[in-house]
């Protein structure tokens, strides 16, 4: 890595909430850029992957900014990455969200719709639900350490992560009559099905703790 | 228990309570059945107070802008999310995949049509297909006619258009839409409690979320609505803006009666 990359780098890939991300981000560090530059990302120390957006037109906003082989090498690395909601789905390996569609494949998985639920539970979910560890002591040393089982944090999707490996699961949440991974993880890589920036102080405690880790692992 | 069956009906999870704010030029305004707007405060302060006090998401809306074309004011926008750490959805004149791109560079998270959406049903599609369901929520103000059915209108309550309420919220949920928030004009800003014929009309349609918006009265009438139709989110203005109850005395209030709020 080189010296002197700045610190986090929000990547613009066309779609995703960048102000609200890139404004509760800014709480925690000012050492903060937005780019959709390969060199930029090249020499961060972390990234965020953010996300609002359909799987497919996702991938595309990668493809047309050529950042996708930038991403893949970023994570190889083992740097810190945080993705958040389809910044998170795209680190699977397949969305089917418009069709098949080849995603990063950084954590291997697949992300598919919801099914049909018996009750009223209404897709999208849209709203305040709750989290807790996929079991106990998976949050230790994690950015999740400071987390409240079952603290409310707020969600907005149609479709779900798929990890091919449990151990990937950090956290679990309900809705319908399932349970679906709300965190997952491989190394320093992270990604939240939920949206912390937006899940009042509780999501910001993810975030803190998120630049906490890049600064003790940068 | 007397409410348990209609508790059992519905879903466990927690109705959202989100503060409307209606935007006019650098005010937030309110109105009665859409019209005779009055300004009731500045929308930066009252967003952060309603952030303060529970609101689980802002609906925040510009209410003029579509009606005269006029270029949605995105500095206001971040001006209002900087210190707010829960879901914007915005609207307003919003009537390009650009519009939306730059509400969500500005502070928005989801994103309501309504007006240009009515004229362009294939907007909705492609908005879903950029952003997915979940960004897009379809705003229907809806007043009932003589016959009893349910007619559509445009730009903030002004604009008839013979377009059926219920067959248009169809239309859009088959082109992708995830989210309905439905105003009934007559009872918008009146205090008196909400459609429950309308609501219940949208609700039994609707298998994505529903928000149910104007006519929020009484902490009874609101506890009323919830009872019969089982909403997904409330949404109320007058009532939090002219300080009859607090967005946290509200959800105490529906808390105590056997639903599930986040406090």
């Amino acid at each position: 890595m080189k010296k002197g990359g700045t610190k986090i780098v929000i990547v613009d890939y066309g779609v995703g909430n960048l102000f609200s991300l890139a404004n509760a981000v800014g709480l925690f560090t000012r050492d903060l850029v937005i780019s959709e530059d390969a060199n930029t990302i090249n020499n961060a120390e972390a990234i965020i992957l953010p996300g609002v957006g359909a799987f497919k037109a996702g991938m595309e906003g990668l493809k047309i900014r050529n950042l996708i082989g930038t991403i893949k090498a970023f994570a190889k690395t083992n740097r810190p990455i945080l993705g958040i909601c389809l910044g998170a789905q795209l680190m699977l390996t397949k969305g089917y969200e418009f069709g098949e569609i080849e995603g990063l494949d950084i954590i291997a998985g697949k992300v598919i719709p919801f099914p049909k639920f018996k009750n009223a539970d209404k897709v999208p979910h849209i709203g305040w639900n709750k989290i807790f560890p996929f079991n106990k002591g998976r949050w230790n040393d994690t950015i999740m350490r400071s987390t409240g089982v079952n603290m409310h944090v707020y969600f907005v999707h149609s479709y779900i992560i798929e990890t091919k490996n449990k151990d990937n699961i950090l956290a679990l949440t309900k809705y319908g009559d399932m349970n679906f991974a709300s965190v997952i993880k491989k190394g320093n890589i992270y990604g939240c099905q939920f949206h912390p920036e937006k899940s009042g102080p509780d999501g910001l405690t993810i975030i803190d703790e998120f630049i906490k880790f890049v600064k003790i692992n940068g | 228990m007397k409410n348990n069956q209609s508790i059992k009906k519905s879903s466990k999870k927690n109705i959202r309570i989100i503060p409307r704010l209606d935007i006019k030029g650098p005010n937030v305004v309110k109105g009665i059945n859409l019209e005779g707007l009055r300004v009731v405060g500045d929308p930066v302060e009252l967003a952060y107070k309603y952030y303060n006090d529970g609101a689980d998401e802002i609906l925040y809306l510009d209410i003029v802008a579509s009606l005269y074309q006029r270029n949605f004011d995105f500095d206001l926008l971040k001006s209002v999310s900087k210190k707010i750490f829960v879901p914007t959805t915005v609207g307003g004149g919003i009537r390009s995949l650009n519009d939306i791109t730059n509400a969500l560079r500005a502070g928005a998270d989801k994103i309501a049509i309504n007006t240009y959406a009515v004229h362009h049903p294939e907007f909705i599609a492609e908005a879903v297909h950029k952003f997915g369901s979940q960004c897009i929520a379809l705003s229907v103000e809806a007043k009932k006619t003589n016959d009893g059915h349910w007619e559509t209108y445009t730009d903030g309550g002004r604009e008839k258009t013979d377009i059926d309420s219920i067959e248009w919220i169809k239309k859009s949920i088959s082109l992708g839409v995830g989210e309905i928030i439905i105003t009934s004009i007559d009872q918008d800003g009146a205090k008196r409690g909400f459609n429950l014929e309308l609501t219940n009309k949208v609700i039994a349609i609707s298998p994505v979320p529903v928000i149910v918006c104007g006519g929020a009265g009484s902490l009874d009438s609101v506890k009323k609505m919830v009872e019969t139709c089982h909403p997904e989110a409330i949404s109320a203005a007058s009532v939090f803006h002219y300080r009859d109850y607090s967005i946290s005395d509200l959800k105490r209030y529906l808390k105590q009666n056997g639903y599930n709020v986040r406090l």
